[in-house]
């Protein structure tokens, strides 16, 4: 592993090792690029991580001060908790549930294929499908999916019966154990998955791909990566000539060291991602940096989710095994007839006991709610997520008073539903219910949306300057040579789970910063 | 959360729990009593204790679960009272507002009467304070997940693999191109 000068700026600096972050310092670092990585969180190993749901929320989690606002239920039941998202070397990457899908081309053009809808911030992104898909090539050879590269799905698990069964009793045709960045055998060092059960709580088989153990680990045995765990990103430096020059950075000890840099890449996510922005303002940026534009922290997305629990006669045991591989397809299309644009998947899914009782309706008590939980073990459940509206005003914003440990301004993040987005949930929860009803449900639940895990928009790439923070390299429309490299640079969301996205730009990224050093652009 | 005291809780569970249930909730009340009377507690006393034990009961009532394990949500209280001074007196006075509502003694009152009183405190810090608590001190605790079917922890079982992760055999097992067979 590398050390590097505070003073030596000739390195890049990498904010954040996630799906985002951590692949482009590895990408980087195969290229011969100096790169010091800060990560917020500790580095923790796979013998460090816990089957235990709320044991590992305390480890994992990012739990910093946050403020929320708007009509979403979380800002009630959940306050101060908008995302349920990690701080940790390999970020949320340790704690996200495989599934690795590729945008559908039309997603790419939303403005274009939806046309003008009133409240939304649509805009089409500015490149498309075929422009990415040698880079999703990649990124599904790194990160072993299955259904790709020859590598066979991964066995269904119990809670995936109900649903396959249920799916194709009404007509679904699309349905399968996913593809997912998740080991159905040995692959790249890594064992097959064990079906644990516990795909949140960080891998313990280390079978699910993650930036912990696969990335970071590579681009340190380049010699060209420092990581700098616990490290906590403040504010970008800049120069008067508006290129930025630098990091400050509360390292373990809370001491506030200042690394210089050549170019610096934010892969916060997109709730410190544009909150770091705003905070770096200074006399000649009073908006915070990247921001000419005023849609720095706009256009926040979460996905329109929601989840459906049944209860049937007979047990179902869903918690055992791969909690996501499992999915439905048939409705992720755009296909207005349904009354929304755009489309959803419905994704196996599972919780434990102890986050059932926090999740399943949260707040709720009395015989209703202990009802189903006496059902728990004859529970299967699934996931919604499809693709929500861009809104100018869900997003996020420095709160005017409160300050967290290191005296800055904590985020807020305001959300309301669009109205498609309520539209899609409706429709979606209806086809949840008729699955399970298909194989003999007795009860069915509409659970509301967790905490936000897909969080995305908020640094959102344009081919205008005037209309997003960032290109379609993701570099800064302000500062050639600060760039957006997680999931905040999305100018919509699709309806797919977004990490696949993610790596994807992120390799693509690092082939353009390096092209823009060689040529000294940056 | 510690778990001490639990054999003696468990004695008391089997003996006058068990016997009261069955000599309805007055007997209940009287149990309820001696049971937080034998909590380890640091700083709640026996009265708020009882109530929160019925309180916590009548928010999250599982009828074939034994009082213990409410018993574990009152500790898990008891260890936010002594952190806060402000939450033992929110505990504290929540109680004896149990008691105003039908100027009767809460732990007197019939379930549905019980049920009404909690109903019109729903929205209270107090109330929210006791809810919030139990809903992690109560499913968290391992020894109620065999109540619920849930085993917890698989890795060091070698996970489901081979423990029955598609054991299901009441449907039809999909077709090999949706669910391949484990390599």
């Amino acid at each position: 592993m590398a050390t590097y000068d505070l003073t030596d700026d000739s390195v890049v600096v990498i904010i954040g090792s996630g799906a985002g972050g951590g692949t482009l310092a590895n990408e980087l670092c195969q290229k011969g690029v100096p790169v010091v990585l800060l990560e917020a969180g500790h580095r923790y190993t796979i013998d460090d991580f816990h089957n235990n749901e709320w044991e590992a929320f305390g480890q994992l989690s990012w739990l910093d001060k946050r403020t929320t606002s708007g009509t979403w239920r979380v800002a009630h039941d959940f306050a101060g908790l908008p995302a349920w998202i990690c701080k940790t070397v390999g970020g949320s990457t340790v704690h996200w549930a495989g599934a690795s899908l590729r945008l559908q081309a039309h997603e790419f053009k939303t403005r274009t294929t939806y046309g003008e809808m009133e409240g939304a911030n649509l805009l089409d992104w500015p490149l498309d499908l075929a422009e990415l898909e040698p880079y999703y090539a990649r990124a599904e050879d790194k990160m072993g999916v299955t259904r790709t590269n020859g590598i066979p799905g991964l066995p269904g698990n119990n809670n995936f019966k109900v649903m396959y069964e249920g799916a194709t009793r009404i007509g679904y045709k699309q349905v399968h154990t996913g593809r997912m960045a998740i080991n159905s055998r040995p692959r790249d060092g890594r064992g097959s998955c064990l079906q644990l059960g516990f795909c949140f709580q960080g891998c313990k088989s280390g079978a699910k791909w993650s930036t912990l153990y696969t990335e970071i680990p590579k681009a340190e045995a380049t010699g060209k990566l420092e990581l700098r765990p616990q490290c906590q990103a403040l504010q970008i430096q800049h120069g008067p000539d508006g290129k930025v020059t630098g990091v400050l950075y509360a390292d373990k000890d809370g001491q506030q060291q200042v690394q210089k840099a050549r170019a610096v890449a934010v892969a916060g996510n997109s709730i410190e991602s544009p909150r770091l922005l705003l905070n770096s303002a200074t006399s000649q940026y009073p908006d915070g940096l990247a921001n000419s534009s005023g849609q720095v922290g706009r256009n926040y997305m979460r996905h329109t989710t929601g989840s459906v629990y049944a209860v049937f006669d007979r047990p179902v045991n869903m918690y055992r095994g791969t909690t996501m591989a499992g999915i439905i397809q048939d409705e992720a299309g755009h296909d207005p007839s349904r009354g929304f644009a755009g489309g959803y998947e419905m994704e196996t899914l599972s919780l434990g006991l102890p986050f059932m009782a926090a999740f399943l309706d949260p707040g709720a008590w009395g015989r209703e709610f202990t009802d189903a939980m006496d059902h728990y073990d004859h529970m299967a459940g699934m996931w919604i997520v499809g693709e929500d509206m861009p809104r100018g005003e869900n997003g996020v914003t420095l709160h005017a008073t409160e300050k967290d440990q290191f005296g800055l301004p904590v985020p807020n993040v305001n959300f309301d539903d669009h109205h498609n987005d309520e539209a899609m949930r409706n429709h979606a929860y209806k086809q949840g219910r008729a699955v399970y009803e298909a194989v003999g449900a007795t009860r069915v639940y509409e659970v509301p949306p967790y905490p936000s895990t897909h969080n995305l928009g908020t640094c959102r790439m344009s081919e205008k300057a005037r209309d997003g923070v960032c290109n379609k390299w993701g570099q800064t429309h302000d500062h050639a040579n600060l760039f957006i490299s997680d999931g905040s640079q999305f100018t919509t969301g699709g309806a797919e789970n977004p990490t696949l996205t993610i790596v994807t730009l992120a390799i693509r990224q690092a082939e353009y910063i390096t092209d823009q050093m060689g040529k000294n652009a940056i | 959360m510690t778990r001490k005291g639990m054999n003696r809780r468990q004695f008391l569970q089997g003996s006058a729990l068990a016997t009261a249930a069955a000599l309805g909730s007055g007997a209940l009340a009287g149990a309820a009593r001696a049971l937080a009377a034998e909590l380890e507690l640091s700083t709640l006393d026996p009265k708020t204790a009882a109530g929160l034990l019925v309180m916590t009961r009548r928010i999250y009532p599982h009828d074939t679960l034994a009082d213990q394990y409410y018993g574990g949500v009152v500790e898990a209280l008891d260890e936010a009272a002594k952190a806060d001074p402000a939450v033992a007196a929110l505990l504290k006075d929540g109680v004896a507002g149990l008691d105003l509502p039908m100027e009767m003694a809460f732990l007197e009152l019939s379930e549905g009467n019980q049920l009404k009183v909690l109903t019109g405190l729903a929205g209270t810090p107090f109330f929210q304070k006791v809810r919030g608590t139990a809903v992690v001190a109560l499913y968290n605790n391992e020894l109620v997940w065999r109540h619920f079917g849930y085993e917890g922890a698989s890795f060091p079982y070698g996970g489901y693999l081979h423990r029955g992760f598609d054991d299901l055999a009441w449907l039809p097992q999909p077709p090999e191109d949706a669910s391949p067979k484990a390599e």
